[in-house]
């Protein structure tokens, strides 16, 4: 996880709203947004796209032993999401009781990603939730 | 007057059952089931906070009312559990729902009435012309010190309101609201102390049916409104009790309770407790029907709404999260040991 303020402030739009970006010169879907299209490369025309947040889930694992930033999370399910406009999303898939697996439906949630210590700042992000 | 053109309301998936709570405490979990009619409470997840929690109901206000989030020209979040002390809920909202930079934004703390206070004033903005639409919500993650009476009681969710005055987007008008308020020691948190104190039986008389019942007195005679004139009320909830008592001495049913009082299933989610009934109550009202609802927040105030609904509510409930169904649908029972790992009280070392 970055550690500052900048950072967390330059991805916001994408982590708190899924917005990233799309090429009018192809249609291609891009999350998180680049800088250039992957296919059109000089001709690309970058818009920005904000995506819906429901897709179905592409592939998942379940961490059970974690990075020490989510030592108190686990054990807890990393998903790759394929959302309906087409990009891949990594991200946290939630737990309901609905079990998730490949191909299950998800729609985006709003959640706590990291808390820096007792002082620091809290880190918002897209999570998924099984529906 | 200005009314509401949509809302929103969210209560996190977790429940605790009282039995749990109290096995740990040698409680009799029926005695305090009777005594504060609740049989569980909601419980954030460890991801969860008041931020999250308002960030979740006010996209299922925009998604219901039909607005955009950057036509609101306001956002007022209440809680009195913001997660930063310095640094506003607020504003984390704003960028959740995406509304864009033109607009105001404020944090409020008036213990559980927050939300309610957040609404007057987004009533006021609104009536003035100053704004065209603005957005209150009421969210908490409440904490209840471990043994408390309130642990049973003191719950997470929130519900958001968007305020505006066009007719045709208008689903509920707000007819009038008033207020009554006194520097009452009932119930308190000082800077940097993890739980709320309270005056105990004190809380009953002077706090909380003191200004319940003044409030909605006063709106009853400034508006020549009586009781039986509603179809609904709503009062605040700390527990399944106190709302029932003070319909009875106010002279108001059962029945025009029975709609909007969650505190039973879902605990008392303070700034959001008397919004998410009234939530629950516009999910099944018809046009032409009247809503009384009357907050209470310690410390103390009460804020007393009359609501009428108007024709344009059955048409815009194609995109409507009706609150019941997410309390029912999306629910999963935890005990005391995940309690207190998902509140934080416990970590891995």
């Amino acid at each position: 996880m970055e550690r500052s303020s900048s950072s967390l402030w330059r991805k916001i739009r994408s982590r708190y709203d899924l917005v990233g970006n799309e090429c009018k010169n192809c249609g291609s879907s891009y999350f998180p947004p680049r800088v250039v299209c992957r296919k059109c490369g000089r001709k690309s025309k970058m818009v920005e796209k904000k995506f819906a947040g429901d897709g179905e889930i592409y592939s998942i694992t379940r961490i059970r032993v974690p990075p020490d930033t989510f030592k108190d999370e686990a054990p807890y399910f990393i998903g790759v999401i394929k959302l309906k406009e087409g990009p891949m999303v990594e991200g946290h898939v939630l737990e309901n009781g609905i079990e998730p697996k490949i191909g299950t439906k998800v729609r985006v949630r709003f959640r706590k990603m990291y808390v820096e210590g007792d002082e620091g700042l809290i880190y918002y992000q897209y999570k998924f939730e099984p529906v | 007057m200005a009314g509401i053109v949509g809302y929103g309301a969210y209560v996190p998936i977790y429940r605790i059952k009282v039995e749990d709570i109290a096995k740990v405490w040698g409680e009799d979990a029926e005695s305090i089931k009777k005594g504060l009619g609740i049989r569980e409470k909601s419980v954030p997840g460890k991801d969860e906070d008041a931020a999250t929690i308002a960030v979740e109901a006010a996209r299922n206000a925009i998604r219901h009312s039909g607005i955009k989030a950057t036509e609101l020209g306001a956002i007022f979040t209440g809680s009195e559990s913001h997660p930063y002390a310095v640094k506003p809920t607020a504003t984390i909202v704003s960028a959740g729902i995406d509304a864009g930079n033109r607009l105001m934004a404020a944090d409020l703390e008036f213990a559980c009435k927050a939300g309610t206070a957040g609404m007057q004033m987004v009533i006021g903005f609104v009536e003035s012309g100053m704004i065209k639409y603005g957005m209150a919500i009421g969210s908490d993650t409440s904490q209840g010190r471990p043994g408390d009476a309130l642990e049973y009681t003191a719950s997470a969710g929130g519900a958001a309101f968007i305020i505006g005055k066009e007719k045709k987007q208008v689903i509920a008008e707000i007819l009038k609201t008033v207020s009554f308020t006194s520097d009452t020691p009932d119930f308190w948190r000082r800077e940097g102390a993890g739980f709320p104190s309270h005056g105990g039986r004190f809380t009953g008389e002077p706090g909380y049916f003191r200004h319940i019942t003044n409030a909605t007195k006063m709106l009853l005679e400034e508006t020549g409104f009586k009781p039986s004139d509603f179809d609904y009320a709503v009062f605040h909830q700390p527990n399944g009790k106190f709302p029932t008592m003070a319909a009875a001495q106010l002279g108001f049913t059962t029945k025009q309770i029975e709609n909007g009082l969650l505190t039973p299933i879902i605990g008392n989610t303070y700034s959001g407790a008397s919004m998410v009934g009234l939530a629950a109550t516009l999910d099944i009202a018809k046009p032409g029907q009247k809503i009384m609802v009357t907050s209470f927040g310690s410390g103390a105030g009460s804020d007393s709404f009359a609501i009428e609904v108007t024709d344009n509510i059955d048409a815009k409930r194609k995109n409507l999260t009706k609150i019941m169904e997410m309390i029912n649908s999306r629910k999963v029972y935890i005990d005391y040991s995940t309690y207190l790992k998902n509140r934080g009280s416990i970590k891995k070392v």
